[in-house]
Parts: C-alpha cells; structure tokens; sequence
C-alpha cells in the first residue's frame, strides 16, 4: 500500500519536473497575476474623463470646473457647445460623464443656500448645474454621485467651514483603505482555485487518453492509492504558490499578515486538498482534458465572482449565497481574509474549517467510487 | 503441459448493436502460446480486454488460473501480465523510472525488484539505455521494455495485444525468440495478430472474423484440416484470369501472388485440377501445400474474392 502510493507520488512529481512549461507556469502563474491584479484593481474611482457645457461662460462657472477637477473625481478632458454635443460624446464613449453648467449659472448659484448671507431662504433653491453620466457602470456612477453635495462655500468666498459629521466612523484593519489589501488574500484562493483545481482535473483523464490508464488498471493498483498518489504532489504546488502570493504580497503591496503562520497553513491545506479533491471528481466524470479545462472554468468563474472576492458577498441575493457556500472558494476567502488581515485563528472560523473538511471527505469518496477499475 | 491456464465459455461483448466477441470459447493449456488471428476490428483487442477482466462481458464465463474471473479480478492482477496494443507507459519517464514504478505497483520491492530489473534490462537489451525517456525510443525498443514491464512480477500468464504492429522484421523475430524463452519458463501466453508469420509460430491458433472463432487448433493441424485445395497457377494475363475464375463458384478465392496465381478451390470438387484445368489452358498449375493465410481465407469465406 505505502510503496505503491510513494511509487505513484515519485512518478507524478518526476513527470511535472519534465514538463517545463507547467512547472515554470506554477511560479509563473502566481506572481504575474498577483502584479497584475495587485496594480490594476481598483475600487477608488479617480481620474474619470469627463467634459464641460459651460453655458455660463462666468469666472463663476470656470471656479467651478477648478473645484470638481481638485477633487481629482474626475478630469475634463473636453468642452463641448451643446449638451446635445455631450450626450453624443458619451454615446461615443469619449468621456464618462459631462458636467453641465447652464446659462443661468450665476443667478442659481446666488439663490444657493451657500451664499447664506445675499439670498433669502424663502427662495425656491435649484441645483446650481448638472451632471449627465454614463450610468452603466454603477461603480463611475457612484463617484459622480458623490459630487452631489460638494461643498460650494469656497466659491462664495467664504473660506473652509468645517461641517461636523452625523457620525464618526473607525475603519479597522485597512485605515488607508487600499483595494490592494483586501485583494492579495482574496487572490490566493482565485490562484489557488484555478491551479489545484485544473491540475488534478486533468491528472487522471491525462492517463486515461494516452493510454497509461489500460495498463494500470490490469494492475494491482487500488483506485485510493492512485486517487491520494495524484493528489498529495499538488499539495506541495499549492503550498509553494500560496507562500509566493503572499510574500510578495507582503513585500510589493505592504498586505500585512496579521495572523498566525501556523492558522494560515492548516486553512490553506484544508482548502487545497478541498481544491484537489473537487479536481479529481471532475477528472472521474469527464472524458478528456478537454472537457476537464471546460468543466474548471465553470467552477472557476462563480469562484471568482460570487466568493466574495469581487463582491461583497453579504450585498447577493439569499440564492446567490446558497451556492457561493457551496464552493470551497468562498469558505477559504472568509478564513484567509480572517487570518492574513484580522489576526483571526483557525478555530474562530471553525465553521469554515469544517465544511472545508467534510467537502474534501466527501470529495474523496465520490471520487475513488466513480472510478471503476474497467474501461468503460 | 496438460493444465488449463485460461478457459472461456460462450463469452460475449456488444457494444449497441455492434456484438464486437460473439459466444467465444476456448481453452488454452499452461506454457502454451496461443494466438489470435484476424484482421483490424474482428474483436482481438475485445476478446483480450474481456479476459483480463478490463471489460465486463455482457454473457459467458471465463476462468483464469483455475479462478473465475468475476469476482476475483483484483486478486488475479498480480498473476498476470498484460502488455496493451499501444504504448502505454510514461513517455516522459526514463526506461529506469518505467521499470522502478511498475515493479513497485507490482510490489516487487528492494533488493529483489534491482536484481529483476537489472535481469530484465539485460535480457531485453536495454542496459545502455537505462536514462533515455520512453517517449524518444523507436518502435523496437518501446517494445522490449514494454515486454519487461509486463514480465516484471513473473506473471504466470501474459497477455500481448498485437504486440508486434510497430516493430520491423528482425526485432519481431528477436521478439518471438523472448517470447519461447518466457513460455519455456512455464509462462502461458496469449498473443494477438494479423501477422500470419507470427500466428504460424503459436502453439494452438483461433481465427476470428466479426467476433466469431471461425477455427481453434494448432496451425499445421488448421492447414491440414482446410476445407479447400491450393492450386498456383502462373502464366501472362494473370488479372484477366482471376476475374474468370472469380465467377466459377467452387473457388473460394484467388489471389495474385508475384508471378502467381493462389486459387482456393472448395474440397466438395473431388479433383481440383480437373475443375481448373479447362479454364486455364494456356497456364501452368500446381497443387501446392496450404498455408497459413489459405487457413485464414477460407475460414473467413468467399468474401476475399476479386
């Protein structure tokens, strides 16, 4: 039993040693990704290109466009004559949104409440001007959105007040409130998630179609001792990208690991061998590797979308989180985020830890059973 | 030599409508080698996989070392040895790494499985090769080591499926002197081929056609048996002639050999010569020892006509 599962684990460790591309992808992979996704995503909106009706044509109204552009919200790229002019530039998609400032500029703005002292609130107040934005994105939308209330009292000339907010509020473990942060974790799970998953998936459907399955199956070898022989070298890969993503992390992108060295590896395990095993299941169901890559992005895609990884998964409909609960994704996305960023430890997110553990059980199981030793 | 190593009984594989091994039995006698004769898709590679118990049969029994196979396939995987049409090792393994990794899924282990592995790698002609990756060999090589993996746990009965498809003639014949060295052993050996050179080297031969033994007996005993005479016939305008006799219903079948015409005339014509005589008038014929292949086409039918 343990020669011939150390005889399959030699064998499987050798073959990806040969296979120059996978092993250079395994560090590869990882670091391209995390500089990528660690540099390009980002939820701080800023810099949209945006254009100018300035109707007004005030030194009123030029003030103006300087205080939105000092916001650094948005950058005017263009003027435009007409607002019809504007709404066919964002047809175009020149720009993302257009700020028009209308002709009666300067009365609107002396009958606005921040000019406190000439206007007598009795007053009908209007909006001074108005933005016309490409709503489709919801993300650019709610940056303009924010401009609503910019204060206007610098415009009157009246200096800075300090206004008192309803609420104060402390942002714990992220005072900066950098993107970066919270998606290097959530990046180990994503890379995680495609590698192991992707790797065993092919693993056991590589040998079936170049024929090595026909002669093992006329040997003595056990469906188990092949299923953990194939699973056990990955875990290996796993680890080693998991200390790749989050180095550099911690090195590039200063994403302090707050939490126990030792937490951090019993969740990355569990959530490996989760990975692996769901690999296997797929690899015992499916035919070719073809099938085998086709039926991992189908489980990579919800795992990036809905693990809560690019949205907040407290903001999907009760459905939505049903089945992100069903992948191991989102179980490890709440525990590594919990240990790297929170100095939780494993046993307050026990919850996560156990279901990481029954899939992987589960997994096995229903692997080594769908694996019959006949060819059929 | 009197044991019986491999018996099936009546067994039977379809596949949808297609019945790929039809009521196949047969008997095969410790340290014999015997083969399967028959051409591409006749259920050679079927019949094999049914009595390694790769597949599952769909009716009949087979019995294997004096075990039935259902029931028992696990415990008989470490008596046999089956060496599969294609190449099915690691191509990205050395010839070394094949060898240690089957020994040890063989549970052939230390000191036991370097000695049978050096063994093998001299018997087999691959003790210079020992770091070369499977996958950059030729055709003859893959093959002997192939054969040593299979031979690695001293089976006591081996299974080759074509094993010789890619190999040229003289590592065939190097192939077959292994072979003879294996059943001299006591190793009870089933091979598949089309190769009729090859078959004419097994100890007792079944001829298959559509999944049906067509002939079961050893293959001077098969060519002695054969419902049909040999006539060669030479002479010009040899295609003209066969066309001719194609539509004289006693031949079976005539074929173009070099200079020759090979005529199979059915055994229910009393004289063969006196039928063929008046059609050939300007050839020469001569009544000739059948062959190998004869056996196999007038087993097969009339159908190789033409």
């Amino acid at each position: 039993m343990w020669a011939r599962l150390w005889a399959i684990i030699i064998k499987e460790l050798k073959q990806l040693r040969r296979d120059r591309m996978t092993f250079g992808m395994i560090v590869m992979l990882p670091l391209m990704q995390l500089l990528l996704f660690g540099y390009a995503i980002n939820t701080d909106v800023r810099h949209v290109p945006a254009g100018v009706v300035d109707l007004s044509q005030t030194s009123y109204s030029r003030q103006l466009q300087q205080m939105v552009v000092a916001t650094q919200v948005v950058d005017f790229k263009q003027h435009y004559f007409s607002t019809r002019d504007a709404e066919a530039a964002i047809t175009r998609g020149e720009v993302k949104a257009v700020l028009v400032i209308p002709a009666d500029f300067a009365s609107r703005l002396v009958n606005h409440p921040a000019f406190a002292s000439s206007a007598s609130y009795s007053q009908v107040t209007e909006p001074i001007a108005q933005w016309l934005v490409d709503g489709a994105d919801t993300m650019v939308a709610a940056a303009i959105r924010s401009l609503r209330n910019m204060p206007l009292t610098e415009l009157a000339g009246q200096g800075v007040s300090l206004t008192v907010p309803s609420m104060a509020v402390v942002q714990y473990f992220n005072p900066e409130q950098r993107s970066v942060v919270n998606i290097v974790p959530g990046l180990l799970a994503i890379i995680l998630t495609m590698t192991m998953v992707m790797f065993t998936s092919a693993a056991i459907v590589r040998e079936r179609e170049q024929g090595n399955m026909e002669f093992l199956i006329v040997t003595p070898v056990k469906p188990l001792e092949l299923m953990i022989g194939k699973i056990v070298p990955y875990v290996l890969v796993g680890l080693v990208q998991a200390s790749i993503i989050l180095s550099v992390g911690h090195w590039l992108f200063a994403v302090p690991v707050r939490g126990g060295l030792d937490s951090l590896l019993v969740a990355s395990l569990l959530f490996i061998f989760a990975s692996l095993t769901l690999g296997l299941v797929i690899s015992t169901l499916t035919k070719n590797q073809l099938q085998a890559m086709q039926m991992t992005v189908f489980i990579l895609m919800p795992s990036i979308l809905l693990s809560g990884f690019m949205f907040p998964y407290d903001a999907m409909p009760v459905p939505a989180q049903w089945i992100a609960e069903a992948l191991p994704a989102t179980h490890f996305m709440r525990m590594v985020r919990g240990i790297v960023l929170r100095d939780a430890d494993v046993w307050s997110l026990s919850k996560d830890a156990i279901w990481l553990l029954l899939f992987t059980c589960g997994g096995v199981v229903l692997a080594a059973k769908r694996f019959t030793k006949r060819l059929e | 030599m009197s044991k019986i190593a491999l018996q099936a009984d009546k067994l039977t594989k379809r596949f949808g409508k297609l019945t790929a091994v039809n009521e196949l039995s047969l008997s095969i006698e410790c340290g014999a080698i015997y083969g399967f004769l028959g051409p591409n898709g006749c259920g050679k590679s079927t019949a094999i996989r049914l009595l390694t118990g790769l597949l599952l049969a769909d009716a009949g029994e087979v019995t294997v070392l004096g075990q039935p196979l259902a029931g028992h396939e696990e415990a008989l995987k470490s008596r046999i040895g089956y060496m599969t049409q294609k190449f099915s090792l690691y191509e990205n393994l050395t010839v070394l790494e094949n060898l240690r990794f089957v020994a040890a899924i063989y549970n052939v282990k230390g000191a036991a499985a370097t000695q049978r592995i050096d063994e093998l790698l001299q018997l087999y002609g691959l003790a210079e090769r020992t770091q070369q990756l499977a996958g950059t060999m030729s055709g003859g090589q893959r093959q002997r080591l192939a054969l040593a993996c299979a031979t690695i746990h001293q089976p006591e009965l081996l299974f080759l499926d074509e094993p010789t498809s890619a190999v040229d003639p003289e590592n065939r014949r190097d192939f077959w002197e292994r072979l003879f060295d294996l059943s001299a052993a006591g190793t009870t050996i089933l091979v598949s081929t089309h190769y009729m050179d090859e078959a004419e080297r097994c100890h007792g031969l079944a001829i298959l056609e559509h999944g049906i033994k067509r002939a079961d007996g050893a293959p001077r005993a098969l060519m002695q048996a054969m419902a049909a005479n040999v006539v060669e016939i030479s002479g010009d305008n040899l295609r003209q002639l066969k066309q001719q006799l194609a539509a004289v219903p006693e031949v079976i079948s005539a074929a173009q050999v070099g200079n020759h015409l090979r005529v199979l005339v059915s055994k229910t014509v009393a004289d063969a010569m006196e039928l063929l005589t008046p059609i050939c008038r300007d050839y020469e014929l001569a009544l000739v020892r059948p062959s190998l292949e004869d056996v196999f086409v007038s087993c097969t039918g009339g159908r190789h006509v033409g």
